[in-house]
């Protein structure tokens, strides 16, 4: 009786001598091997060679800021509830008087974390956001040499204040989303 | 005693009770939806008509309707009586534009707001509201305040329900906070800022059905979702002891009051408890509080129970409900 339809029934015949040369058959293996040398190669040389990404792709994370440069994360938790990994953690804090330039909100994350080895990059975090303020990019995460170095905090995530280095998502935002922006009386687009 | 119909059910129940009284009696979908009704509150009610339900057949004796919906927390039934919560079209209409009154000037600001989660109009507008707006005008904006040292204010919030001027007035010896001015202009505020302090007066944060009031000790702390409620009680010498902590870990992040499928506190407690007693070695331990399912809080705490109100076996559902 078989557990599985996959046994095979193996030949106990002797080899013929040809056989046990194991020549013929080394150089059938080489031939295959030279063959491929000179055939159209599937890899590419990365990091001199990039393949191109879809504009949605679904790499690391960005924490964006509005046109002012203040953060727009207000730690409402929303892309914590939502990750199926449970790889977000934060800490709110709130806005002293005086600092309504680096937040936009009266509350906001003092401490934002996401372990970049439990994430499976399904954008959830991205799509619960109702700040507009995380957002998954064409970036690969770097390779680290410790397992510390994957959980990302503010420091990485967090995109410059500099107007030229920030990170553009436009292309990751429906026309839905772009069209309501653009009203001019919802507090939101302030 | 009347017998009054809700939605297809019969109950028979003392005169003089409410419809809104009846309807739970009888339990179910049909319990029309409250924002300022408070059943352990005197004289609250008839503010926000949430509840506002249609009379099909005001009595027995009178079988006309009543001539427009009418605010069930605040009618007596009468024997006899046919009401329409959820079977009636025009009510749930009305609902929806109740709801659009409520958020004319409510900020919306959920993602900063601690009540977020538990919060009933939040459940409403989710359940009756509509996504979009129609409101292009400012909405009123005031300052946040303390009141007292426990309690924060946020007064754009406020949904002016008025169950935290009865509290104080009731829960507590003395009330130093009501509502100043008329209408549109109307805010909670105490006199002259003056602090409440007085044994009870946290339970404001409790009965606030928005995040108008809330705790200052709990401040930004963290979301309710993230905590799991557990029920625990203390000795307590000036209340019943018996409350809600909310933990992360070993930590306690805050105390509540106990509070029932109608979100009303079941023991209004003490401010040395809510405030104070932070520390795992201050309380007993129950057992984590049954959650219903439907609530955000519950995620990921999978229970078989079958949870939420339902329909009491008393009630008779009548086989050709009178309305047609
Ligand atoms: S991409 Fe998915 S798994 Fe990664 S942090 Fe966001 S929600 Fe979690
Ligand atoms: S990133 Fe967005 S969803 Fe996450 S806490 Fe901040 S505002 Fe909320
Ligand atoms: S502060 Fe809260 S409880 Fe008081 S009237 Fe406003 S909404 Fe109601
Ligand atoms: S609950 Fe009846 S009017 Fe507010």
């Amino acid at each position: 009786m078989s557990l599985t339809n996959r046994t095979k029934v193996v030949s106990q015949k002797r080899m013929s001598f040809l056989e046990r040369l194991y020549l013929p058959a080394i150089f059938v293996g080489m031939g295959i091997t030279l063959k491929h040398t000179f055939m159209k190669k599937a890899t590419i040389r990365y990091p001199e060679v990039k393949r191109p990404f879809s504009d949605i792709y679904r790499g690391r994370h960005v924490l964006k800021r509005d046109e002012q440069g203040r953060e727009r994360c207000t730690a409402c938790g929303l892309c914590a509830l939502a990750c199926p990994a449970e790889a977000i953690t934060m800490i709110s804090a709130e806005r002293k008087p005086g600092e309504e330039h680096l937040y936009r909100e009266e509350k906001y994350a003092i401490v934002y974390e996401i372990n970049m080895l439990r994430c499976i990059y399904c954008g959830l975090c991205e799509s619960a956001c109702p700040k507009e303020a995380i957002f998954l990019t064409q970036k690969i995460v770097d390779s680290e040499y410790h397992r510390e170095g994957f959980i990302y905090g503010k420091d990485k995530l967090l995109e410059p204040v500099d107007k030229d280095k920030r990170i553009d998502v436009s292309k990751r935002q429906t026309p839905e989303v772009l069209n309501f922006k653009k009203l001019p009386n919802e507090k939101h687009n302030i | 005693m009347a017998t009054v119909t809700i939605d297809g059910y019969t109950i028979e129940v003392e005169d003089g009770t409410t419809i809104l009284e009846a309807a739970r009696k009888i339990g179910g979908e049909i319990v029309p939806p409250t924002m300022c009704y408070y059943s352990k509150l005197k004289g609250s009610g008839g503010k926000c008509r949430t509840c506002l339900v249609k009379v099909a057949q005001t009595s027995a004796q009178n079988t006309r309707p009543m001539p427009k919906l009418v605010a069930s927390c605040s009618t007596p039934v009468q024997d006899g009586m046919v009401v329409q919560n959820i079977t009636s079209p025009e009510v749930l209409e009305t609902r929806k534009a109740i709801v659009e009154f409520l958020l004319i000037n409510h900020p919306l600001d959920c993602p900063v707001c601690d009540q977020a989660g538990e919060c009933d109009l939040q459940d409403l507008s989710f359940k009756h509201g509509v996504d979009t707006s129609r409101f292009d005008e400012g909405k009123r904006e005031f300052d946040i305040i303390d009141i007292g040292p426990y309690v924060k204010l946020h007064m754009n919030r406020c949904i002016l329900c008025y169950r935290c001027v009865f509290t104080a007035n009731q829960i507590t010896n003395g009330r130093i906070h009501g509502v100043l001015y008329r209408g549109d202009a109307s805010e909670i505020s105490t006199f002259i800022k003056n602090s409440i302090d007085n044994d009870f007066s946290g339970n404001v944060i409790d009965v606030c059905p928005v995040g108008a009031l809330t705790d200052k000790t709990f401040r930004f702390k963290s979301r309710v979702w993230f905590l799991k409620p557990m029920d625990a009680h203390r000795d307590c010498p000036t209340c019943s002891g018996k409350a809600v902590v909310w933990m992360h870990g070993d930590d306690i992040y805050r105390v509540t009051a106990r509070k029932d499928q109608y979100h009303e506190v079941e023991d209004f407690i003490c401010n040395t408890c809510r405030f104070e007693k932070k520390s795992t070695s201050d309380w007993v331990i129950e057992g984590p509080r049954k959650i219903m399912r439907t609530s955000i809080i519950s995620v990921n705490h999978y229970d078989k129970e079958k949870q939420g109100s339902v329909i009491n076996p008393v009630a008779k559902k009548i086989q050709k409900p009178a309305e047609k």
